[in-house]
């Protein structure tokens, strides 16, 4: 969804460009300090900006502070809506953090009879 | 509508977790390290670490503190670390008048220090306790009457009274 977008022929400026996404927190230990720091480093890299919502609370994804007290389980899902000309980049940036590299911690153990994998916290 | 089932109203109240008899006014220690060790000398002595864990977890919140400093700026800390030497979340607090230097994020001394211990498998009450720690400390108005508190049980009332006043 785009709002402020001009429209000078087949040009738009994407100035004002609103993006969003949704997230999940996948590691086992959640949004906790660490974590949050890591999203907020990588938020503060782009120029857009970035809101955290819960569905109860929203949060600025620049503050470390209030990124903490979204305190979101493993599981929990997180709208994030990035505003500005890299709305788009720090979105995908943010949702590989989160959901790829999990930010470098273990997902819940999962105990099978295939394979019971030690899991080592980084 | 809770994202994962868990309503933010089961978030837990300093009441929850804090360990009233390791509140500490006024730390004697000037240096970070030396308030860690601090804080959790006084849990061990308020019995809440099992035995012979004192150490190993003074230890463990350190290296803790040197992955990534806790100092999350406006004065405060929140040195923690998880340890099997606890079932549940536990809580300690600590009022520096001159200030330490925790590395912050803002370069600022850092005057109230909350030192946490939490269980090592529910990682669950640990948020809920940050949650509520951060949810307090981000109030300019609760860190000032903390900074103001010059005793243990003035400490212990604003946060109590904290807890059935979210807005304080």
């Amino acid at each position: 969804m785009a709002s402020g977008v001009e429209q000078k022929g087949r040009e738009y400026t994407l100035e004002n460009a609103i993006c969003e996404t949704a997230v999940e927190i996948k590691n086992a230990d959640g949004l906790h300090m660490r974590p949050a720091m890591q999203f907020v480093d990588v938020a503060n890299r782009f120029e857009c900006d970035i809101t955290v919502s819960n569905g109860e609370s929203r949060a600025d994804g620049k503050s470390i502070m209030q990124m903490s007290i979204l305190a979101a389980t493993c599981g929990t899902k997180l709208k994030v809506t990035a505003e500005g000309p890299d709305a788009q980049q720090a979105l995908d940036a943010l949702k590989e953090l989160v959901e790829i590299k999990m930010f470098g911690e273990p997902p819940p153990k999962y105990e099978t009879e295939k394979s019971k994998t030690k899991t080592t916290e980084s | 509508m809770p994202a994962n089932g868990q309503f933010l109203g089961d978030t837990m109240k300093f009441a929850d977790f804090m360990c009233f008899e390791a509140v500490i006014p006024e730390l004697q220690a000037t240096d970070r390290d030396g308030v860690i060790t601090e804080l959790v000398t006084a849990l061990d002595k308020a019995g809440r670490l099992g035995k012979g864990n004192c150490k190993k977890i003074i230890k463990e919140v350190i290296k803790r503190e040197n992955e990534a400093s806790t100092g999350i700026g406006k004065g405060v800390a929140v040195p923690h670390v998880k340890h099997s030497a606890v079932k549940d979340v536990v809580g300690a607090i600590g009022q520096s008048s001159t200030g330490i230097d925790f590395s912050a994020l803002d370069k600022q001394p850092v005057y109230s220090v909350i030192l946490l211990i939490s269980p090592v498998d529910n990682p669950d009450r640990h948020l809920q306790a940050m949650e509520n720690i951060f949810k307090h400390l981000q109030q300019d108005k609760f860190r000032k009457f903390l900074r103001q508190s010059q005793q243990a049980d003035q400490i212990e009332d604003l946060m109590r009274e904290a807890d059935e006043n979210p807005s304080l």
